[in-house]
């Protein structure tokens, strides 16, 4: 039982020990840590980082890699709130055209990975410039405000208990993400591809659809975690999520996903994610830089991944 | 093959001559001393470190730290130059360039030994080698009237040999010092065997390592001459600028270099392209950079153009590619 645990499980286990580890040395540091409100509030920050590291997670097992996920959120943001100040769209139109935008704007992605036979990585660099450049066309560098009826979604909890709605909606999603990515069948496919494209392909796997499938839907979370954004930050900006790309993947991989693709899960890439939060916030809390808490979670990107090397190794594949 | 590489090299030389047609047509200020300055000063930077991305690329890599390192690079040897003058503007160069090096050489010993993926490896770096710069300036800026006039004439003169030559005499030592850089870096690629490793990785791993090329020392090499580049151009920002901040020196940079080594001909499939068209292409940037300015297209464009040019770029590449297999008879 345990081994198999440990096998289906193994770099999962790293993740919830580490953080049990930093959570308990945060709390050790810092008293507050172990305040239920102050938890809470702080975890609002990283709700957004949460929703693309959903849709990362699958592009990830997939084998591929998203970096203009963070552009298409400023991107999107930058859009809807144009929109609404200067050609009056009603403001409740944006919940439904941010997905929308980033859907296309990650099938654009989609098309020149499977149609144009081009690298991912290359690709969404290059749209990563491209969308930032677009929104920084678009908003300068003034920002644009969120409306008002929509601002504070981050405030509004559960009555009686302090779990706020982008929590309960990345709650939701991650379940719905789980079931997908491990019992239906399009959840193996992506996991096929990822393990070996080639020999998918050979399956009938419809790879070239999947791929599309996967960026756009990385397109839709981000639009989805652009309304979050603007509506915890009150307005829109270009350089909003800017370099949270690092955060994203470093769960998705801290969360034992292989960057080689063919392996991951949402359960790992969650409690990465907790675990990022409280390193992060525990840095914050003892005055670290926000420079230098960058460097930290590169520097935990790059072990995680020296480390799953080291064990893959190890077990001799 | 090398007809291929010929019309890349031609269309570069095509746009640039036609981005300057258009520039002086609509705004004859363009040609202004001052403007040509401004790419003579610029060009130097993003081309001393296209060259060690270029060895990166052509092995089907990547460096997305190499801002970060031209960040740190730049702001020890301007710290240095601060704290000990007595090192000399030569002696702290040496030392920024070196830390360059061994900067890359991380990068390069967690992707050619470690076996990390290029992406996850300077990705991590570009946030830890930013947070040092942070950690080792302790947040603070160098100061143009901290630095040494040597530093800066490096930006201002020329050559003392030149200076009786006409029009060649206003050329600065930085120009001279990336054109030495890039024929070096021609030549190294053309004639030395590891060039020719290199091409030969890129071109098919595999094969390459069947051949008995040492692949993962190619590979380390292809980051340690990325960092030497990043550290020069660190150099040379801390003597064009004079300036030196933690946070604004190199950020983004790499976004930068990258387009000019895709744009310069170097495929991101790897094994093509050289030290020529990415020279090409860093002049064309520089001038494209300036052309926006002269005609008011606002900074914010920026960003947008290199994303697009950079797309363009690498679906113009792959169209190459599956032609030259066409006609090389494989399955596409």
């Amino acid at each position: 039982m345990i081994t198999r645990i440990r096998s289906r499980f193994g770099p999962e286990i790293v993740a919830v020990v580490l953080l049990i580890l930093a959570f308990g040395f945060s709390a050790f540091r810092e008293p507050r840590f172990l305040d239920a409100e102050y938890l809470f509030d702080r975890s609002t920050l990283y709700m957004e980082a949460g929703i693309l590291a959903l849709s990362m997670t699958f592009v990830i097992i997939a084998g591929h890699i998203d970096l203009s996920v963070t552009s298409i959120l400023a991107l999107v943001g930058a859009i809807c709130t144009t929109l609404v100040s200067k050609y009056g769209l009603p403001p409740a139109a944006m919940i439904i055209i941010a997905p929308v935008v980033g859907g296309a704007l990650g099938a654009l992605n989609g098309l020149l990975v499977s149609k144009g036979k081009l690298p991912s990585l290359v690709v969404t660099l290059a749209t990563m410039a491209l969308f930032r450049g677009v929104a920084q066309i678009l908003l300068g560098d003034h920002s644009l405000p969120m409306p008002k009826e929509l601002v504070g979604i981050h405030k509004i909890q559960l009555p009686g208990t302090y779990f706020h709605v982008p929590m309960v909606l990345l709650a939701i999603l991650a379940v719905i993400a789980a079931g997908v990515l491990h019992r239906t069948v399009w959840g193996r496919w992506v996991t096929a591809l990822g393990t070996n494209a080639e020999a998918a392909r050979h399956a009938g796997i419809p790879t070239g659809k999947i791929l599309i499938q996967l960026f756009t839907l990385s397109g839709v979370a981000a639009g989805i975690g652009s309304m979050l954004m603007l509506s915890r930050l009150g307005v829109a900006r270009f350089d909003h999520a800017r370099g949270l790309e690092l955060d994203v993947i470093t769960a998705v991989v801290l969360g034992g996903a292989s960057i080689f693709g063919g392996r991951g899960t949402v359960f790992g890439t969650i409690t990465a994610l907790g675990l990022v939060g409280v390193v992060q916030t525990g840095m914050g809390v003892a005055g670290v830089k926000a420079e230098v808490q960058v460097a930290v979670i590169g520097l935990l990107l790059i072990v995680s991944v020296l480390f799953s090397n080291f064990t893959a190794r190890k077990r001799g594949r | 093959m090398k007809k291929l590489l010929a019309r890349r090299e031609l269309s570069l030389v095509v746009a640039i001559i036609l981005i300057v047609g258009v520039a002086i047509a609509l705004q004859p200020r363009f040609a202004s001393e001052q403007n040509i300055r401004s790419i003579l000063l610029w060009v130097p930077l993003l081309a001393v470190a296209a060259m060690g991305q270029t060895a990166v690329i052509i092995t089907r890599g990547i460096d997305v730290s190499v801002g970060s390192i031209l960040g740190l690079a730049g702001m020890t040897t301007a710290i240095l130059l601060r704290d000990y003058p007595q090192l000399g503007v030569g002696g702290a160069a040496v030392i920024g360039i070196g830390l360059g090096a061994v900067l890359g050489a991380i990068n390069g010993g967690m992707i050619a030994f470690a076996k990390v993926p290029p992406i996850v490896a300077t990705l991590g770096t570009l946030g830890i080698y930013r947070g040092l710069t942070f950690i080792v300036s302790g947040g603070r800026q160098v100061d143009d009237y901290q630095l040494p006039k040597d530093l800066m004439n490096w930006s201002l003169e020329g050559p003392a040999l030149l200076s009786k030559v006409p029009f060649i005499n206003s050329i600065p030592w930085v120009v001279w010092i990336a054109i030495i850089v890039m024929l070096l870096s021609h030549l190294g690629m053309t004639y030395t065997r590891y060039g020719r490793d290199v091409y030969a990785l890129g071109g098919n791993p595999d094969a390459a390592a069947l051949r008995g090329i040492p692949v993962n020392f190619v590979t380390f090499m292809a980051y340690v001459l990325c960092g030497i580049g990043g550290g020069f151009a660190g150099v040379l920002y801390a003597s064009r600028y004079g300036t030196v901040n933690p946070s604004g020196i190199g950020n983004g940079f790499e976004l930068q270099v990258i387009a000019a080594v895709v744009i310069g001909g170097v495929s991101v499939f790897g094994g093509t392209g050289g030290a020529p068209g990415v020279a090409l292409s860093c002049l064309l940037l520089g001038v494209v950079n300036v052309a926006l300015s002269v005609l008011a297209i606002a900074d914010t464009w920026q960003m947008a153009i290199y994303g697009l040019v950079l797309l363009v770029a690498i679906i113009a590449d792959e169209r190459f590619a599956r032609s030259a297999r066409k006609r090389a008879g494989e399955a596409v």
